[in-house]
């Protein structure tokens, strides 16, 4: 199970490198979401995948689901939901007043 | 156990969050920023005086008992450096009403200048390294805010690229803290540096080591990870570059400070020897970007490059001179880029513009900004007596132990043209004809901030022998790792 799931976490690496490197505004953060849910997966499977555990460590409970994993996903989840949000406005502002959503011509003059 | 721990974060934030409320009254808004700030500062200082007292404060939060609940240690180092970017912060607010126009004060800026200061200050006091990601995004999300703040046309287009290469790293950092969380169990700092000398998987601790150092030395601006900084710190106000340069980066060198002398000290020779490299590399690309531009906001910005390099040495060298030494350069370096990123913002106001090429003369007019200027380049130089001598000698001393010569003859060689580079806004500036197009403009309450810093400038290099125990302890306290475990992991 884990095997599968950092294999999923890599492709979504991957695509996400491939979107990053492209030149279009919106690709690009399609390319950020990709790679913050590749390192998400990546925390999950850190903490060992358990099917019908309980998260919690209590006396006689033999076999849990380690919680922290969880908790650190959510955490970054909501952080990287945020920013998403952010960087979309950010991008559609830049593209208007810019005139372009190309990021070769938004490289600015030199010595300006 | 003490909440006293706590207050520098909570301060800001309870700070931003009333001043959210308050952004229609100007007045208003700027009167409660700066006593709220004084206030910080204040509380900082007496935290300060405290921890040198009587040791590091650990605060456990919500008694979760370490190292299951998020744990803040305010330790020497992280406790001087919170006062040093209060005392920034300071000199900042009184600066920002008169360089700021109305629209953007109103627009928010006092509130996120406060949680600014609640990531700074988290980020140096969290004992916990998913909580230091976490303060991390609190303090770029400010961040990102403040950088628009005005979008104008050249603001949007810097700023995206920004955000992106932030973003980019902190989803590696959140990578780097799974890895590691995969092979020691723990996002407690305390607990993964004693982890790590038992796992003795070095290999895969190594990779895990150099992925963080990746996510940190982007933030802080290493060659040669260092393209996106310049170009996007100088496109925001003044005040708000001056807050970038000194913090941000900082707080990137103050996590590899951090993470290198407490977890990942079982490789020295392989991790801290790339170091000193990567450090001569930097200073030399930095000031070599210094050197090739004619706009003295990008020839301030271009010297963080070398600074960050400078202290980054100390690091590699990690003997008890060279960590002195970098700490030294770290309070030093975060107070005098404040001062001259501020300074180059009058500068360019009172010209009319940024470009060198179409200055000259203000020496005329301004003769006060223009010894300001002056004053400054030496301390920046390390010009004694003033503050960037002590911390340069201790990090040659440093290198010298360790028997790095490169680096200190690059070292001296970069200083040398650090001083050229911020002399050349003088000559080109303040000598020569003066414009006559150009109109006369106040200069009032600009200067005050300026001058604080360069008091405090002064003051750390002409009492350095009452400041350099204090920062000699706090090296010392780096070289032993099971200081801060104890300290954190009291049984």
């Amino acid at each position: 199970m884990e095997f599968i799931v950092i294999v999923l976490a890599g492709i979504l690496f991957a695509t996400a490198i491939y979107n990053l490197l492209q030149k279009q505004m919106l690709r690009i953060i399609i390319g950020t979401v990709l790679l913050s849910h590749g390192a998400h997966l990546m925390i999950l499977t850190m903490g060992k995948l358990k099917r019908g555990k309980p998260p919690i460590l209590e006396e006689g409970v033999a076999n849990y689901t380690d919680p922290l994993p969880q908790a650190l996903i959510l955490t970054s989840i909501v952080i990287s939901f945020g920013i998403t949000s952010l960087l979309l406005v950010l991008a559609y502002r830049t593209a208007k007043t810019n005139n372009t959503d190309n990021m070769e011509q938004l490289r600015g003059e030199t010595n300006e | 156990m003490s909440n006293l721990a706590v207050l520098p974060i909570i301060i800001p934030l309870i700070a931003g969050i009333l001043l959210a409320f308050t952004n229609t009254n100007v007045r208003l808004s700027r009167a409660l920023t700066q006593i709220l700030t004084v206030v910080n500062l204040g509380v900082v200082s007496f935290i300060a005086w405290k921890v040198f007292q009587d040791g590091t404060i650990v605060l456990e939060t919500g008694d979760w008992i370490a190292p299951y609940g998020i744990v803040l240690v305010a330790d020497s180092l992280a406790i001087t450096l919170v006062l040093t970017t209060n005392i920034i912060a300071t000199a900042a607010v009184f600066y920002a009403p008169h360089s700021l126009s109305i629209e953007k004060e109103k627009h928010y800026f006092y509130p996120f200048y406060f949680f600014l200061i609640t990531g700074v200050s988290g980020a140096f006091l969290t004992g916990d390294l998913f909580n230091l990601f976490v303060f991390y995004e609190v303090l770029l999300m400010a961040s990102y805010a403040l950088i628009v703040l005005g979008g104008n046309k050249v603001q949007l287009r810097e700023s995206i690229k920004y955000v992106l290469i932030n973003l980019f790293s902190s989803v590696l950092f959140v990578t780097a803290i799974a890895f590691l969380y995969g092979v020691v169990g723990t996002v407690n700092m305390a607990q993964i540096a004693e982890r790590v000398q038992e796992v003795e998987q070095f290999g895969i601790l190594t990779t895990i080591a150099i992925l963080l150092f990746f996510v940190f030395g982007t933030k802080a601006a290493l060659f040669p990870l260092y393209y996106w900084m310049p170009k996007s710190y100088i496109v925001p106000n003044p005040v708000i570059s001056a807050l970038f340069g000194a913090l941000l980066t900082k707080v990137g060198i103050y996590s590899i400070l951090r993470v290198f002398s407490l977890i990942f000290v079982h490789k020295i020779d392989l991790t801290h020897e790339t170091f000193i490299w990567i450090a001569g590399l930097t200073m030399i690309f930095g000031v070599i970007g210094a050197l090739s531009t004619n706009n003295i906001k990008l020839i301030i910005a271009y010297n963080i490059i070398p600074a960050i390099g400078f202290i980054m040495m100390g690091i590699g060298t990690f003997n008890q001179a060279g960590l002195s030494g970098s700490v030294y350069y770290l309070v030093h370096d975060m107070i005098i880029k404040t001062a001259l990123f501020l300074l180059v913002g009058v500068i360019a106001y009172v010209a009319g513009t940024s470009d060198l090429r179409k200055m000259g003369g203000l020496i005329h007019h301004y003769p006060v900004l223009g010894w300001l200027l002056f004053i400054s380049a030496f301390v920046l130089a390390g010009i004694p007596p003033f503050s960037g001598f002590i911390g340069k000698l201790l990090l040659l001393k440093g290198a010298l132990q360790g028997d790095h010569i490169f680096i200190v003859i690059i070292a001296l060689l970069s200083s040398l043209l650090i001083l050229y580079s911020v002399m050349k806004i003088f000559i080109r500036g303040f000598w020569g004809e003066e414009n006559p197009l150009v109109e006369k403009r106040t200069t009032k309450g600009f200067i005050a901030p300026i001058v604080f810093l360069l008091l405090f400038s002064i003051f750390i290099g002409i009492g350095a022998e009452f400041i350099y125990p204090a920062i000699d302890s706090v090296a010392v306290y780096l070289l032993d790792p099971e200081i801060y475990i104890d300290s954190v992991l009291k049984e």
